[in-house]
């Protein structure tokens, strides 16, 4: 009850907005910017013919093989330098200067090398996100605090124990923090690597909207739809942080 | 009565070069087995870092430590460390963190001997329970017993019930004796509080404010169980709290 209570003032904000919207293309009378009503009829026609599902299928499989692809190369990848000061001091500088590159500027790159199927945009999503789950792996076997390894040292555990009881439990949290970053910057990536070529994805369907006859309904309900999974997708990991195995970080 | 550790004249400084700080400076002690001897200084005296050592965690600049005549190698669980801050490691459960020096036992083996000392300690019922569920007593009794449980020869204790109200302390202070008095280790601890050490130890021995020496030493010849408030003990603690240049 007090969740519907507090959700209540967003709420407010958003149906303000859409009321604004609403009163504004209507008093302009314009032609080509829609009402929030031929929006949802819009998608509503999307959702008849089936297209809809079939982009939204082909955005998030993109996005799904692109992450799983980072999160295998980037969880090892980041342990392996959080706990070898030797690959640190080889790997990071290069990660640094790589990092701050935004995976739109490697779309041409992405083309030559992959054409304008699927791998280009799932290179894309990996590109992206492989940095941030690098980096928090990476900066949470840094940060397990020194009194623990001592223990385990203290206790004479064997190497394989070490990792399995001690490191990797200990960075999880921050492998997750890393994950939803990640998660979330490629949802961000896959729809502007479906922007430029490919004939299915949301990012496709928005210019392909513009470029078929001005359909403003459509692309508005491609934004949309963007934001929401974008939620969901959040939210899914957000559940993450719940887990058992990670919830002692954030329990106090 | 066996020698279980020799201290033999160590030196410890931080800092490189012209301006190295000592820190302990030229510490002596033996301290036989099954004793229980506490080291008692002002803080900032260098006790940690004389714990440190003589845990192996740390290599002294100068001289030796002999654990059962053999030099000391390094930290390994025939001697292990309580702190202040303890390292019960929260993402396991109580059952799992006391099962975790338990190297080379089947796994119902190791549950048993987990489950037993969290008996010993008074935490039967809470084996499943994740550190972030507990008290901070209980906390200190998971730790207790999860040193227990590797059955050590030697605790090493540094200040491990400072972090603890008064009443909590001292409630595990009596669970400690009622322990040692079953397994009989060989207890070397660390403290500020003078109660505590009288309470507790066989020997109480007096750091010097830094670099630390060792400036005096009392043998606690009180039969337990112990009343702070007899003449013997106050007297005692009296004479410790003068060595520490405290004048009540």
């Amino acid at each position: 009850m007090r969740k519907v209570r507090e959700s209540v003032p967003s709420l407010v904000v958003i149906v303000l907005l859409l009321a604004i919207w609403w009163v504004i293309v209507v008093r302009t009378e314009s032609v080509i910017f829609p009402t929030p009503w031929q929006v949802v009829s819009g998608a509503l026609g999307l959702v008849e013919d089936g297209s809809l599902w079939m982009h939204i299928g082909s955005s998030l499989f993109r996005v799904g093989t692109g992450f799983l692809l980072a999160v295998l190369f980037a969880v090892p990848l980041g342990l392996w330098m959080g706990w070898v000061s030797g690959a640190y001091r080889t790997f990071n500088p290069l990660f640094q200067i790589l990092r701050p590159i935004s995976p739109i500027a490697w779309i041409p790159i992405a083309i030559l090398w992959f054409g304008v199927g699927n791998a280009s945009p799932i290179f894309l999503i990996f590109i992206s996100s492989v940095f941030p789950m690098i980096v928090q792996t990476t900066a949470g076997v840094h940060t397990i605090e020194r009194r623990y390894l001592r223990a385990a040292q203290n206790f004479g555990v064997s190497r394989a124990r070490l990792f399995r009881q001690v490191v990797i439990p200990a960075v999880l949290p921050q492998i997750v923090v890393g994950m939803r970053i990640g998660l979330g910057v490629a949802w961000l990536v896959v729809v502007a690597a479906e922007m430029i070529a490919l004939r299915s994805g949301l990012g496709f369907m928005i210019m392909d909207s513009r470029n078929a006859g001005n359909r403003y309904d459509l692309v508005i309900a491609g934004m949309i739809i963007i934001g929401l999974i974008g939620l969901l997708l959040d939210g899914g990991m957000r559940l993450l942080e719940g887990h058992r195995l990670v919830r002692w970080r954030y329990a106090h | 009565m066996r020698t279980k550790i020799e201290v033999d004249r160590i030196r410890k400084g931080f800092g490189a070069g012209g301006g190295r700080l000592p820190v302990v400076d030229g510490v002596d002690f033996s301290v036989g087995d099954g004793e229980f001897v506490a080291i008692v200084g002002p803080s900032g005296c260098g006790k940690s870092t004389l714990m440190n050592m003589v845990a192996g965690f740390l290599c002294p600049d100068e001289g030796s430590i002999r654990i059962d005549g053999v030099d000391h190698g390094g930290p390994d669980p025939r001697g292990i460390l309580i702190t202040q801050h303890g390292s019960v490691f929260p993402w396991l459960t109580v059952q799992e963190n006391l099962m975790f020096g338990l190297n080379g036992l089947p796994l119902a083996e190791k549950r048993g001997i987990a489950d037993h000392y969290a008996g010993i300690v008074g935490l039967s019922g809470f084996e499943r329970r994740y550190p972030h569920e507990l008290s901070g007593g209980m906390l200190k009794r998971a730790e207790i017993a999860r040193a227990l449980a590797v059955k050590p020869d030697i605790l090493y204790m540094d200040e491990p019930l400072s972090a603890l109200d008064a009443l909590m302390s001292l409630r595990i202070r009596n669970e400690l004796l009622r322990i040692l008095a079953e397994e009989r280790h060989t207890v070397m601890l660390i403290t500020h509080d003078v109660e505590e050490a009288i309470h507790l130890a066989d020997r109480i021995m007096v750091l010097s404010p830094r670099p630390a020496r060792i400036q005096a030493t009392y043998e606690v010849a009180i039969p337990h169980p112990r009343k702070l408030t007899s003449p013997q003990a106050q007297e005692l603690r009296a004479a410790v709290l003068r060595e520490l240049g405290v004048v009540e």
